[in-house]
């Protein structure tokens, strides 16, 4: 199974996984993972999700995270995993 | 599986370090489309090329999506033009429009550029191979997207030195034609000494006779990294830097890898090479100079430049090399002038010369790069730096280049304007003292004893 990971940073605020996770939910992509740490006051999270029973192409979905990441004021970004399994596996 | 900081240490080096793939080169082999009409010959490279490469620019951009990783070029590289072109072109203006055919076919596909038209004549001319470099200057004035090289020399067969004579006249007819950019045409060619058949690199790149029908080779770069890396590692000792640049090289690579395989993949066009190249940009943190100075120098060209660059492009590949089943192009660090930043204000320092440049050249990965001499410096001098530039690569079993730029009607502290990802550069002096005698005996260098190393 590829799995894709969503990143998120930004200023915390209320309500930034809810509002991901809803978009998530609404598309029928399965969050695997979810880890999340505050670096000198950003918020930073990061989903692993399964996106094979996607209702949207990884292009859509990407676009529409950054859409939405706009919206909330953070940055979104959504990348298959492989970029960083081969960066940090050997 | 990864964890948070693996994801965050990769998106950080992307975002802020400029971790980038730099180009996606597909290689064309164009022997199969010679003819001895002229016109049939361009039909063939046109549609060859076109079929080959339509989707490639799309491709690119749908993996730079999926990975999250800017791919900043797609390029061309095709079979040295001066081979494709010798049973129809008769002539200077037939080479031409085969550069014209070329040039339209880049710009349908939507690639940045193409590689190419070049010649390999290292040992002797044909024809053909005369008639090509003759046209450069005109070629390269009238195309947009076209990138010349011409292989005057190598470690087996030595150095054909009526070329690189011929070569000093064509580059500084390449910047008279070019004189209201700034000489611009000039940095669309490259002399050669060694040249890999499978680099994805402009200007020097080209679909070696070596090579498969097609094939897909990219290049990586990552200045940027390296040098943050190095910031956390300061005063350590050599062991220290040489690991931190050794594990950054294998990292950067592995997503070259990744790409090449991608879009190896999705094109079905087979995986060539990665070449594990530190390109820099003109861009602020993209430099190969400021590693130099990280490593603990005040500006590249200080006394200890040369050993640094000499450990930084070695720890490179060793970095590399792991991380790639297939490493090849020009693979190590590239120091040229008006692309770095950091080059550019330690020539402006005063710090750094086209002497200590040439010292550099023994040790990185390529040549002189992207260097600005004054107008007025006569076609014997820059055959005589060629000559010596491709003396190191001959002896030293390396890939050398020359690509310096006589920016007409500028000198000594003037500046060549080129824009964007070419930047600018300061004109550096060249020594004045006469090699006309020299360069004008005609005929050729032998190649070197491979014996009595020392």
């Amino acid at each position: 199974m590829k799995k894709t990971i969503i990143t998120v940073v930004g200023k915390d605020t209320v309500g930034i996984i809810a509002k991901v996770c809803t978009y998530l939910a609404d598309n029928g992509i399965n969050i695997l993972d979810i880890s999340q740490t505050i670096v000198s006051g950003y918020f930073n999270m990061m989903m692993v999700v399964d996106m094979n029973s996607s209702a949207k192409e990884f292009g859509n979905v990407c676009n529409d995270l950054d859409a939405l990441g706009t919206e909330i004021g953070v940055l979104i970004k959504c990348q298959k995993e492989e970029i960083f399994e081969s960066m940090h596996r050997v | 599986m990864i964890n948070i900081y693996e994801v965050t240490e990769t998106n950080e080096m992307i975002e802020k370090e400029n971790l980038d793939v730099r180009t996606i080169t597909m290689g064309i082999n164009l022997l199969d489309c010679a003819d001895t009409d002229l016109d049939t010959c361009c039909k063939k490279i046109h549609d060859k090329i076109y079929e080959s490469a339509k989707d490639l620019v799309k491709t690119g951009e749908t993996i730079s999506q999926e990975f999250g990783i800017p791919i900043v070029n797609k390029r061309i590289s095709v079979t040295p033009i001066a081979l494709v072109g010798a049973s129809c072109c008769k002539s200077e203006d037939d080479f031409i429009k085969i550069a014209k055919t070329l040039d339209q076919v880049t710009e349908e596909i939507g690639v940045n550029l193409l590689g190419g038209y070049s010649a390999l004549v290292a040992k002797g001319m044909t024809k053909a191979d005369e008639l090509l470099i003759r046209s450069i200057p005109r070629a390269l004035a009238e195309t947009n997207r076209i990138c010349s090289s011409v292989s005057v020399g190598s470690t087996k067969i030595g150095i054909n030195m009526d070329a690189v004579r011929i070569m000093g006249d064509i580059i500084k007819e390449c910047a008279e034609l070019t004189k209201d950019t700034d000489s611009s045409g000039a940095m669309k060619l490259v002399v050669l000494c060694n040249p890999p058949d499978d680099n994805p690199f402009m200007a020097g790149a080209f679909h070696g006779v070596t090579e498969a029908d097609r094939i897909i080779n990219v290049g990586v770069s990552g200045p940027g990294v390296v040098k943050t890396a190095l910031e956390k590692v300061r005063g350590e000792n050599f062991e220290v830097l040489c690991e931190t640049i050794k594990k950054t090289a294998f990292k950067v690579t592995r997503v070259g890898q990744l790409v090449a395989k991608e879009a190896s993949r999705m094109l079905n066009v087979p995986f060539g090479i990665v070449d594990l190249s530190l390109a820099p940009t003109p861009a602020v943190g993209d430099s190969v100079a400021d590693i130099l100075c990280e490593i603990g120098l005040e500006y590249a060209g200080a006394p200890g430049t040369t050993a640094a660059l000499a450990l930084l492009n070695d720890q490179v590949k060793k970095g590399g090399i792991m991380a790639s089943s297939y490493v090849g192009g020009l693979s190590g660090a590239f120091i040229p002038v008006s692309e770095d930043q950091g080059m550019i204000d330690a020539v402006k320092a005063g710090s750094l010369t086209l002497e200590k440049l040439e010292a550099m050249t023994c040790v990185c990965s390529v040549g002189l790069d992207m260097i600005a001499i004054p107008g007025d410096t006569k076609p014997t001098t820059i055959a005589g730096i060629i000559a010596d530039e491709m003396a190191i690569g001959m002896i030293n079993q390396k890939t050398t280049a020359v690509r310096i730029m006589p920016t007409i009607g500028k000198t000594v502290g003037d500046v060549a304007e080129y824009g964007g990802l070419f930047g600018y550069a300061p004109i550096m002096p060249v020594n004045q003292f006469s090699c006309d005698d020299f360069v004008n005996r005609g005929g050729r260098i032998p190649a070197p004893v491979h014996s009595f190393k020392n």
